[in-house]
């Protein structure tokens, strides 16, 4: 059970506790540096714009490929950043 | 009001952005009992000037507007909708095919009223893709989505009174702040902050020249770090120093968001002030009819005339001119401080020489300076580079490219942010094939 404030998500398999209400794009920040995908040539990059013109935050949530400055995480929510398998 | 069931739905006034102009315009146009519905791309309501969240509370204006408009029948606020371009409407007419995380659907309406506001002018510099930069206001925007930086020490650099804000919402977070570069002079800002006391109640005044970290002349060099970033080479006072910090914030003044408009067909121009614009008249009509254009898709200029501009709209779009008239005289007002802001943080030609060879500009297709100043346009560039053919879709590299090649920027694509196959595909009828 979470408690009314926070919610859990699985970010890269692993399970995060965040607050309620925060976007997925600040979740990500709550495992340094941060990291939402690589770029085609190799390098990790992060949340840059922070407002859904750069796609440098593009994500699959739950599956599907959404922007994480514009996404609130939601209970149980699966995102996978594929940044993690590049390390 | 969630979205129909069904792929098609249609409504009286469609409000594309839901800032400062889209509500506006809802509320002015919500009394004629018009069905009205707001879309923005963002999960909440407010635009970047009003974007709150757990961690921020939009100001009283915004908080007002929204619950007025939360009591309104007639109007529909639709979040994370995103358009992805002009479909065939009914009878010749132009719709809009629009996709949120769970499905896509047209949009038919009768008035389409573009506030679609205005993004961040990012510049590429050495170590500017580095996990840690963001853009100034995107750092604002992260940190009021819930960006934990308490303890953080943060460099901020660019250009604009975005940066003072960006400073001080980050300050309020709990961050530390190093540094606010600012690259206008100190001349500059001082008769920017002169001309202040004539627009009373003005939010930019509380933050102007009180910022204690502020440097006048001052740009970022280079960012340095491994993975992530951990500082940042300044010139200052006409040296280079170096700052440690765990984030630099980047911004360089603002850029109309003109693209849904310009595919549509309205015309585009070239302001006073050398942006590129949504071109209105003095009714915030576009050069199509039935379609509208208020706030900064016009040129950049604020949020209250915005707010003055999206009024106008929003009575237009019902047929109420003579209360759109008595409205001008705001936005004339706000259309003189606009000026003021141009005048007075004009860009330093210097900027143009912050990337180095390796530097990337295009973030998406991971394109370097070098490979793209060998071209002579953004379409040779394009062809021979890939840049701009990323999911951004020169977003950020088109408007980097014009500032530091003086290349047209490139026209949008239809779509115009990626889609899911399975929105187009419901632009097709099964038993009649394209």
């Amino acid at each position: 059970m979470n408690r009314a404030d926070t919610l859990a998500l699985i970010l890269d398999g692993q399970t995060l506790q965040v607050p309620a209400g925060i976007t997925v794009a600040a979740a990500l920040a709550q495992r340094p540096p941060g990291c939402s995908r690589v770029s085609v040539s190799g390098e990790k990059r992060a949340p840059f714009c922070g407002m859904g013109i750069c796609h440098e935050c593009s994500v699959l949530i739950n599956g599907r490929r959404q922007l994480a400055c514009q996404t609130l995480c939601a209970n149980d929510m699966r995102v996978d950043t594929g940044t993690e398998a590049a390390t | 009001m969630t979205p129909p069931e069904s792929s098609a739905a249609t409504c009286d006034v469609l409000i594309v952005g839901a800032g400062p102009a889209g509500l506006a315009a809802a509320l002015a146009a919500a009394p004629s009992g018009a069905r009205i519905v707001v879309l923005d791309d963002n999960p909440r309501p407010g635009g970047q000037l009003w974007r709150h969240g757990p961690c921020a509370r939009p100001p009283q204006a915004a908080e007002r507007m929204l619950k007025a408009l939360e009591g309104q029948a007639n109007v529909g606020i639709q979040g994370a909708t995103r358009v992805l371009g002009p479909v065939a409407g009914e009878g010749g007419a132009q719709a809009l095919l629009l996709e949120n995380p769970e499905r896509g659907w047209t949009q038919h309406f009768k008035t389409l009223i573009l506030c679609t506001g205005a993004r961040e002018r990012l510049l590429p510099f050495p170590g500017w893709t580095l996990p840690g930069v963001t853009g100034a206001g995107g750092l604002q925007a992260l940190i009021k989505g819930g960006l934990p930086v308490r303890g953080q020490r943060i460099v901020i650099a660019g250009s604009g009174p975005l940066l003072l804000a960006a400073a001080a919402t980050a300050r309020a977070h709990g961050a530390q702040i190093v540094c606010v570069a600012e690259q206008a002079p100190l001349k500059s800002l001082a008769a920017f902050a002169a001309h202040l006391p004539r627009w009373p109640g003005k939010a930019w005044q509380a933050l102007t020249l009180l910022e204690p970290r502020l440097c006048t002349s001052s740009h970022v060099i280079a960012a340095h770090g491994q993975d992530q970033l951990s500082a940042v080479t300044l010139q200052r006072n006409g040296r280079q120093i170096q700052l440690d910090c765990e984030r630099l914030a980047c911004g360089f003044g603002l850029v109309p968001n003109v693209a849904l408009g310009q595919m549509l067909g309205c015309e585009v121009g070239v302001n006073a002030h050398g942006e590129q614009v949504l071109n209105t008249d003095q009714w915030q009509r576009t050069s199509l009819p039935g379609i509208l254009a208020a706030g900064e898709c016009t040129g950049f200029g604020g949020g209250e005339r915005a707010q003055a501009q999206g009024r106008i709209a929003g009575h237009v779009a019902v047929g109420q001119m003579s209360a759109a008239g008595r409205q001008a005289p705001e936005r004339r007002r706000w259309e003189r401080f606009a000026a003021l802001l141009h005048r007075h943080f004009s860009m330093d030609p210097h900027l143009k020489s912050l990337p180095e060879a390796g530097t990337l500009v295009c973030r998406c297709e991971d394109v370097p300076h070098a490979q793209m100043q060998a071209h002579a346009d953004w379409t040779m560039a394009k062809m021979h580079t890939r840049c701009g053919m990323g999911a951004c879709q020169g977003r950020i590299c088109g408007t980097a490219a014009q500032f530091l090649y003086g290349w047209t920027p490139p026209t949008p694509r239809w779509p115009l942010v990626p889609a899911r196959l399975s929105t187009l595909a419901g632009q097709f009828d099964p038993d009649d094939p394209p």
